[in-house]
Parts: structure tokens; C-alpha cells; sequence
């Protein structure tokens, strides 16, 4: 993985010294909160209900063993031995105190991490999929490119303080695991007719309030205009995009409001001016980034598959955490292990620091030092042998950590909500406990098979509901929750964004509404292997709101 | 008129806490100190306007409450979650060791 420079020691060193400073000055109160508000978002502090918050950066969602341990001694000694991984790879801190926060920058900064950009109106981490450089499907690893973005994008003069903040999602394969066409920019790797890398360019596409699919700017961009490219789309948008009203400022409304024709001319103008200047990509940078992301010497290990048959012979759980968990690796001997963070009935999320620990110590016993972090709040080791497999499982099992249901009902995607965050309306985390108690039985989500349900508890969908094959979205109304339900979304390569079925649910009702949900599929596929999203986009809507809420609401 | 209290984070640690009959910013709702009337709700603003330039506190706000038998019950869901914590188990008391999902 990427190794800081010494341009990075010393850039992170010093906006940690920035900062604690700044703090300083906060609490002797030479600086006002207003002066101070957009100095301690810029590193990535909110305030929440109960306390400040702290966002760590997870570069594209890669880890060391080093760091997840830094982690876990941060949740330890300065939080409540907790830490909560995010739907943009990143990870949060619930309960750090102000005074301790710089401190905990330089922590973070010894074993190279930082908070820089996780907030405010700039570039944000740049996302990808969990399963980079090891994925069966992959055409090229997206990581060497999304740490080009990171490099390029941090502190960037022009782009500190654009209309809004703006994600970047990077994918390698054409399995889109990293959602990249609900992202402001999604990259696609791609191989022309002779075999060259670039990228598939999608623009204007995000979740919130206005939810938008991206739209195609590009068939193939070359590898080396990575950054003009991305360059001139920035600058249009910086100019152009809207700072009167911040719920219309993403690039998603100057697309929609601009018209595509017109905003892919302006982009291809502004891109002349850039092309051939110093933001061009040499073939040798490229080629040195590329050095950083070296696939792991994996040794032939094929003893794996003679002892993976017997164990799952012998062990119905292990064999149903295999076929969930486990998935195709580039080498046959290896699969990529994803540890699910969605224990039935837990928080979906969340790690203990024991837990942090132990994934530090696994990965370095069996993942090649390598941990990852995904959009949809899991933990990934990318290369796993399976003559390892099942010694880890015992080690995940014996620690909360191996439930096998990654894709399937109870793998919810939930943001805080009105547990923790300031901006929610409604909670998020009891109403994922009380649907994976309800589906908890394995038979059960074996039986319904891959379904995604995405809870926020706010419009701005940070729980991602509206790619959510079944989305709930939590609102108040009359000072009470009540939970809307959507149906139809996804975010994979086929991005649909979910639509609303009818009336809301009170806290009471939702859990039986979406069985309801559920049910009606079961009895309306075609046949077992007919997925819930695959069902929904043959049936439509009307079968399932007519189980929901009877005949005459849909007359 | 709705009964009010005063609330906010304290600018150090961001714990969530209300002003008590003493003037002092304290842990426990349950000790506020609650307006009846619009003379002691504009004292509770002066005081906290007072209190975020004296860099004590930031998010000063004042919410309407109920006095319940069983004390001092805020209106909105937000702010009973926020003077008693998430309505949910986090941390150790959260980890789910035993899966529940034998057949």
C-alpha cells in the first residue's frame, strides 16, 4: 500500500500543529466558534448530540495492521472502546473530548493517517472497491488511481472551497462494487481495442434530497489525463455550480440544470486548455504509484481445496460463511474474506477496539497484511488462502465477528441517525436490530437470498436508502419517526434510485411492513434463484404496495 | 405558555448539558432549571448567549419541556435522546457474540 513521503510527513505534521494550535486558541477563547466552526470541520470534528465527533480518512478504504491497531488504541484511550466504519470507508468516533483531538491527530499521523477533507466543501476521500487487487473480475486496481486523485485533491488551492463537497469514486472491474454512479465523479476502468487503461467517466450522480444517477461523459478517457480531465470538470463545476442555495450547489443540479450536451462542451473546452500541460501524467509517475500497490507475493497454497471441502462437509455454519463471505481472488489457491460488521441484532458498524485488534492480528496471521474497509460497513482481507480459511473463521467466530450473511437481508447498511448525529430526524440503528432479530435465522435469509436494505435517518442519505433494493428513510412528522419505504434501488452497474411506495410506518409497524415486503416476493418469484431486485424490476411496485396496504390505495 | 429550559455542549468535551437553578451548566436534565414564564425564558437566552462569548459552551439552544411526574420530559425526540444518551446499547454492551441464526 501507499507509503507516506516525506512531503507527506511534513504536510501532515504540520496541519496537525495547525491545528492543535487552533484549539489552543479555541478553548483559551481567543477565537469565537464561528471563527473556529470551519477550522475544526476542515479536520474533520463535528459536534454531535451527546459529543464531538471525529471522521478519520481511510484512503479508498485501505488499511494496514499498524493502523488498525492505532484505531483501536484510539477508541480505547481517548473514546468509549468503540468505533463506528462509514458507508464512505471512512471511520468515526462518537465521544472524543476537543481537548483531546490533537492529540489524537498526531497519534494518527505516526502511522500515516490523517481527518483532513473528511468534511466541509471540498474533495472528499476517494472511494473504491473492497475487493481492489484481488477481485476475480478486475481489469486494472483502482487504488494506484484513487491515490493519484488523493495526492492531486489534497489541500488543492482552487478546489478548498467549491459550491459543495464532492465525491470521487474509482471502480477496476465491471462488477461496480464501489457505487461509482451515485458519486459527483464515477471512474470506471476501462481497456480500449489495444489494450491501453482509461477510464468510463460518469458525472453528476449523488443520493440526498435530489437523488441522481450519473450521467456518461466519457467512453474512454487515457490513462494519462486522469487529472486534466478531472481538472476541467472541477473548474466548470467551481465556476458554474450553484452557491446561493446549498441544497441545489452539488454537481448533480448543474448537470440536470445545465443540460448534458451542454456541460460535456464546456468540460471538453476547458479540458483543451489543460491537456497537454503539466497535468498530464507522466508514464513514470504513474509507474511509481503503481510500485505502492504491488499485488502480495501469494505463495500456491493448493492444499486449501481439498481441506475447504471437508470443512464445510463437516461445519454447516463455516459452509454457509464461506459461499456468503468468501469470494473470487485472481489466484485460484485465494478468496477475499469479508468480515461482517452486521452481527444479528447489532450495530451495524461498529467495532469494539478488541475487536479492531483482533482484525490487526488476523490480518497480519493470515490476510497478507492487508484490511479494507467497504461502503456498505464491513471489513474486507483481500487475499486470504483457503487452506486459512477456516482457523480464521474460528478466530472471527469466537469474537462476534463471523456472522455469513454479507448480501443478504440482515447485511443493513445504517447511518447514525437520531442516535447520534445532529442533522437526523428519526433513528436508524434500532430499526436495523429489530429487522436482522426478525430475519436472523439463516435458513430463512439463505432462502430469500441477495437483498439490500439501506436505512437513513434523514434526507441526506448517508445510509444510502435510495439504492437500497428496499429502502427505509426516517422522517419526523407531528414530532414523531415514521419510516418511508422505498423499493427498486441499487448501486452496483445496473444504479436505479428506489422508489417511495405510499405512507410511512410508525417505529412499531416498519419491521412487519418490510416482512410484508419480503413475503410478497417470496410468493411472486419465479423461481428461487430470481433475485428480490431482479423480481421487483419484472413485477413493479403494484404487487407489493397492494400486500401493503390493500386494494384500495392502489386503485 | 410551554415550560423551557436552557440547553448546549460544553465547548471542551461537547458533552450535552442544561443549566440548573444555580446559573451552572450541569449533566442532568433532571437538575435544569425551567422557565414558566417569557421574563425567565429571555434571562435563560441572555444567559446562554452570555455563556457561548464566555466560551463555556456552543450550541446554545432553549426547548420546550413537560413536567411529567417522572420529571422533566422533552417535547422532541431529539432532545430526549440527547439528555439520555442513544436509545440503543454501543461499545461492549453491544457485541453480539452468540449468532441467533441456527435454523
Amino acid at each position: 500500500m501507499y507509503r507516506y513521503d516525506e512531503f507527506d510527513h511534513a504536510f501532515v505534521a504540520e496541519r496537525v500543529a495547525q491545528f492543535k494550535d487552533q484549539v489552543e486558541r479555541r478553548v483559551s477563547g481567543d477565537i469565537s466558534e464561528d471563527a473556529f466552526k470551519p477550522l475544526r470541520l476542515m479536520n474533520g470534528v463535528y459536534l454531535q448530540l451527546h459529543a464531538y465527533m471525529l471522521r478519520v480518512a481511510v484512503p479508498y478504504g485501505t488499511l494496514s495492521p499498524v493502523q488498525m491497531r492505532k484505531l483501536a488504541h484510539i477508541a480505547r484511550t481517548y473514546d468509549r472502546g468503540y468505533g463506528h466504519f462509514t458507508t464512505r470507508q471512512n471511520i468515526q468516533f462518537n465521544w472524543p473530548k476537543l481537548s483531546d483531538i490533537p492529540t489524537i491527530l498526531e497519534e494518527l499521523a505516526s502511522v500515516e493517517m490523517h481527518a483532513i477533507q473528511t468534511s466541509g466543501n471540498c474533495i472528499r476521500n476517494v472511494t473504491t472497491d473492497q475487493f481492489a487487487g484481488a477481485a476475480a473480475d478486475e481489469i486494472a486496481d483502482p487504488r494506484p488511481y484513487a491515490e493519484i486523485l488523493r495526492q492531486w485533491s489534497s489541500v488543492h488551492p482552487e478546489f478548498s472551497f467549491l459550491p459543495r463537497k464532492f465525491k470521487i469514486a474509482v471502480t477496476g472491474a465491471p462488477t461496480d462494487r464501489a457505487a461509482i454512479q451515485v458519486h459527483d465523479i464515477g471512474l470506471q476502468i476501462v481497456k480500449n481495442d489495444d489494450g491501453d487503461i482509461g477510464f468510463k467517466v460518469y458525472i453528476g450522480g449523488g443520493q440526498g434530497r435530489t437523488p441522481m444517477i450519473a450521467k456518461k461523459v466519457r467512453d474512454f478517457l487515457p490513462e494519462a489525463d486522469l487529472l486534466s480531465y478531472t481538472t476541467a470538470i472541477m473548474r466548470v463545476y467551481n465556476l458554474n455550480g450553484r452557491r446561493d442555495n446549498k441544497y441545489k450547489a452539488r454537481i448533480k443540479i448543474l448537470v440536470h440544470e445545465t443540460g448534458l450536451e451542454e456541460l460535456k462542451s464546456q468540460i471538453e473546452a476547458e479540458w483543451q486548455h489543460l491537456k497537454d500541460t503539466e497535468l498530464k501524467l507522466p508514464q513514470n509517475d504513474i509507474e511509481a504509484i503503481l510500485t505502492y500497490f504491488a499485488a502480495p507475493k501469494l505463495a500456491d497454497r493448493a492444499e486449501g481445496w481439498g481441506e475447504l471441502a471437508q470443512w464445510k462437509k463437516a461445519d454447516q455454519s463455516f459452509s454457509n460463511w464461506v459461499q456468503q463471505n468468501v469470494g473470487p481472488h485472481q489466484h485460484p489457491d485465494y478468496g477475499t474474506v469479508t468480515i461482517s460488521l452486521k452481527p444479528i441484532g447489532g450495530v451495524p458498524g461498529d467495532a469494539t477496539d478488541a475487536q479492531m485488534d483482533l482484525v490487526a492480528d488476523l490480518a497480519e496471521e493470515f490476510g497478507n497484511d492487508e484490511i479494507r474497509v467497504t461502503h456498505e460497513q464491513n471489513l474486507v482481507f483481500p487475499h486470504v488462502a483457503f487452506a486459512d480459511l477456516e482457523p480464521l473463521y474460528r478466530a472471527l467466530k469466537s469474537n462476534g465477528l463471523a456472522t455469513g450473511n454479507v448480501g443478504l437481508v440482515t447485511d443493513i447498511i445504517a447511518c447514525p441517525g437520531l442516535d447520534y448525529c445532529a442533522l437526523a430526524n428519526a433513528r436508524s440503528i434500532p430499526v436495523a436490530q429489530e429487522i436482522s432479530n426478525r430475519f436472523g435465522n439463516a435458513e430463512r435469509q439463505k432462502t430469500i437470498g441477495e437483498l439490500k436494505i439501506k436505512i437513513s435517518g434523514c434526507i441526506n442519505a448517508c445510509g444510502h436508502h435510495h439504492v437500497g433494493h428496499i429502502g427505509i428513510l426516517g422522517v419526523e412528522k407531528k414530532g414523531a419517526e415514521l419510516y418511508q419505504i422505498t423499493l427498486g434501488g441499487s448501486a452496483d452497474e445496473n444504479t436505479s434510485v428506489g422508489k417511495i411506495m405510499g405512507p410511512g410506518f410508525e417505529p412499531h409497524e416498519i419491521t412487519d411492513a418490510i416482512e410484508k415486503v419480503v413475503d410478497t416476493y417470496l410468493q411472486l418469484r419465479k423461481a428461487d434463484d430470481e433475485s428480490f431486485i431482479e423480481a421487483y424490476r419484472r413485477l413493479g411496485m403494484e404487487p407489493f404496495k397492494t400486500a401493503l396496504y390493500g386494494e384500495k390505495t392502489t386503485a | 405558555m410551554t415550560s423551557k429550559v436552557l440547553t448546549a455542549n460544553r465547548l471542551l468535551d461537547g458533552v450535552s448539558v442544561w443549566l440548573n437553578g444555580q446559573g451552572q451548566w450541569c449533566e442532568q436534565l433532571a437538575q435544569a432549571f425551567i422557565a414558566r414564564h417569557e421574563e425567565a425564558v429571555s434571562a435563560l437566552q441572555d444567559t446562554g448567549k452570555k455563556a457561548v462569548s464566555d466560551n463555556l459552551v456552543v450550541d446554545v439552544a432553549v426547548i420546550d419541556v413537560k413536567e411529567t411526574e417522572q420529571g422533566i420530559w422533552p417535547t422532541r425526540l431529539r432532545e430526549r435522546i440527547r439528555s439520555h444518551g442513544p436509545s440503543v446499547a454501543y461499545g461492549y454492551e453491544a457485541v453480539v457474540l452468540e449468532q441467533t441464526q441456527a435454523a
